[in-house]
């Protein structure tokens, strides 16, 4: 089953690289034009990594090690950022060699955890927190809906899309875009913008599977 | 002795304030260098800070001394990878960057404890320019 991991780690890869020049160009409106680079950067060197764990039969160790390459490569705060988000994720999910609703549920609220340990930052900042929290939130609810994998992921993506949208009615108070104050409303808030990239990668590639 | 380490953006900034507070202080004193990305880019790695960490600390204790932004974050997770034992005796100074370490380097250089190492660092933002 990691071997689906893998894949849909993949696909998320090749969306953030795909949207590199595009979140870039949202980055330099407001901090240090360098998001979508060092986000490309990141996920090139997970790509890379992820060959060497093809056998790999624990989720967590997959989790982890993405987690260490993405610190060790992206550069800016995003690498500490989505770095620790993945180590707590790995930590939320032990031993587990397939990942269904209730481990991908555990996976966002400990990214969450680790995202707003490491950033100390909270929802309404302008942050990637401002796409997750809601995304989390949307999937919980759809998890008691009985929604499949995939139908989860999809009202978590829709979610952190409206989470992008609110990032333009508020201030920066966190990063390198907090010095520009209110001149940073109407701006759509990067790190937020790359956390829907991600969630809309994972749906697509769920409802691909679920849909044969 | 404490031992030091230079976190930056720039391997090169990192680097000169090492050789700069080497020059001031005792050659064989653990100030150690994790500037940059492995492939030369702009930017901090928590992986290189740790191993630096290790590498700085003799068991007396290491004194972090960050530039900004991602470099504070990187330097906190950095102690994520520590050992528990080794993470307690690490600090990361609230001091500004060439001041700080100078100031931290000249301070283990006697000897001084982690905590009068770290004060060091930290009272060199009250180093006014004019």
């Amino acid at each position: 089953m990691n071997e689906c991991l893998i894949k849909a780690v993949r696909a998320v890869g090749e969306e953030i690289i795909k949207n590199k020049e595009w979140l870039t160009e949202l980055d330099s409106a407001i901090g240090d034009a360098d998001h979508g680079i060092n986000m490309a950067r990141g996920f090139t060197a997970v790509d890379a990594k992820l060959d060497s764990l093809l056998g790999e039969k624990d989720a967590a160790a997959v989790l982890k090690a993405i987690g260490m390459t993405l610190i060790s490569t992206v550069g800016g705060a995003s690498g500490p950022l989505y770095g620790t988000a993945f180590l707590r994720a790995a930590a939320a999910v032990p031993g587990k060699n397939a990942l269904g609703r209730d481990e991908v549920a555990a996976i966002l609220a400990a990214a969450i955890t680790g995202i707003k340990d490491r950033g100390k930052a909270v929802q309404g900042e302008k942050t990637m927190l401002d796409a997750l929290e809601p995304a989390y939130a949307a999937f919980e609810s759809g998890k008691a809906e009985g929604k499949t994998l995939a139908g989860c992921l999809a009202l978590a993506r829709d979610a952190a899309g409206k989470g992008v949208e609110y990032t333009k009615t508020i201030i920066a108070t966190k990063g390198r875009a907090s010095y520009l104050g209110e001149r940073s409303l109407g701006h759509q808030d990067p790190g937020a913008t790359s956390t829907h990239i991600i969630l809309a990668a994972l749906a697509d590639f769920c409802r691909n599977i679920e849909e044969g | 002795m404490v031992g030091l380490v230079i976190v930056s953006h720039s391997a090169k900034i990192a680097e000169g304030i090492r050789e700069f507070a080497l020059e001031l202080t005792k050659p064989d004193q653990r100030i150690l260098a994790a500037g940059g990305l492995g492939d030369g880019a702009l930017g901090t790695d928590a992986t290189r800070i740790s191993a630096a960490i290790e590498a700085a600390d003799s068991g007396d204790g290491v004194v972090v001394l960050v530039d900004l932004g991602s470099g504070v974050l990187s330097a906190e997770t950095a102690l994520e990878f520590l050992d528990p034992q080794q993470a307690a005796r690490t600090r990361i100074a609230d001091a500004p960057l060439v001041e700080g370490a100078i100031a931290a380097a000249v301070e283990a250089s006697v000897g001084a404890p982690l905590a009068e190492v770290v004060q060091a660092a930290e009272d060199a933002r009250e180093l006014h320019k004019r």
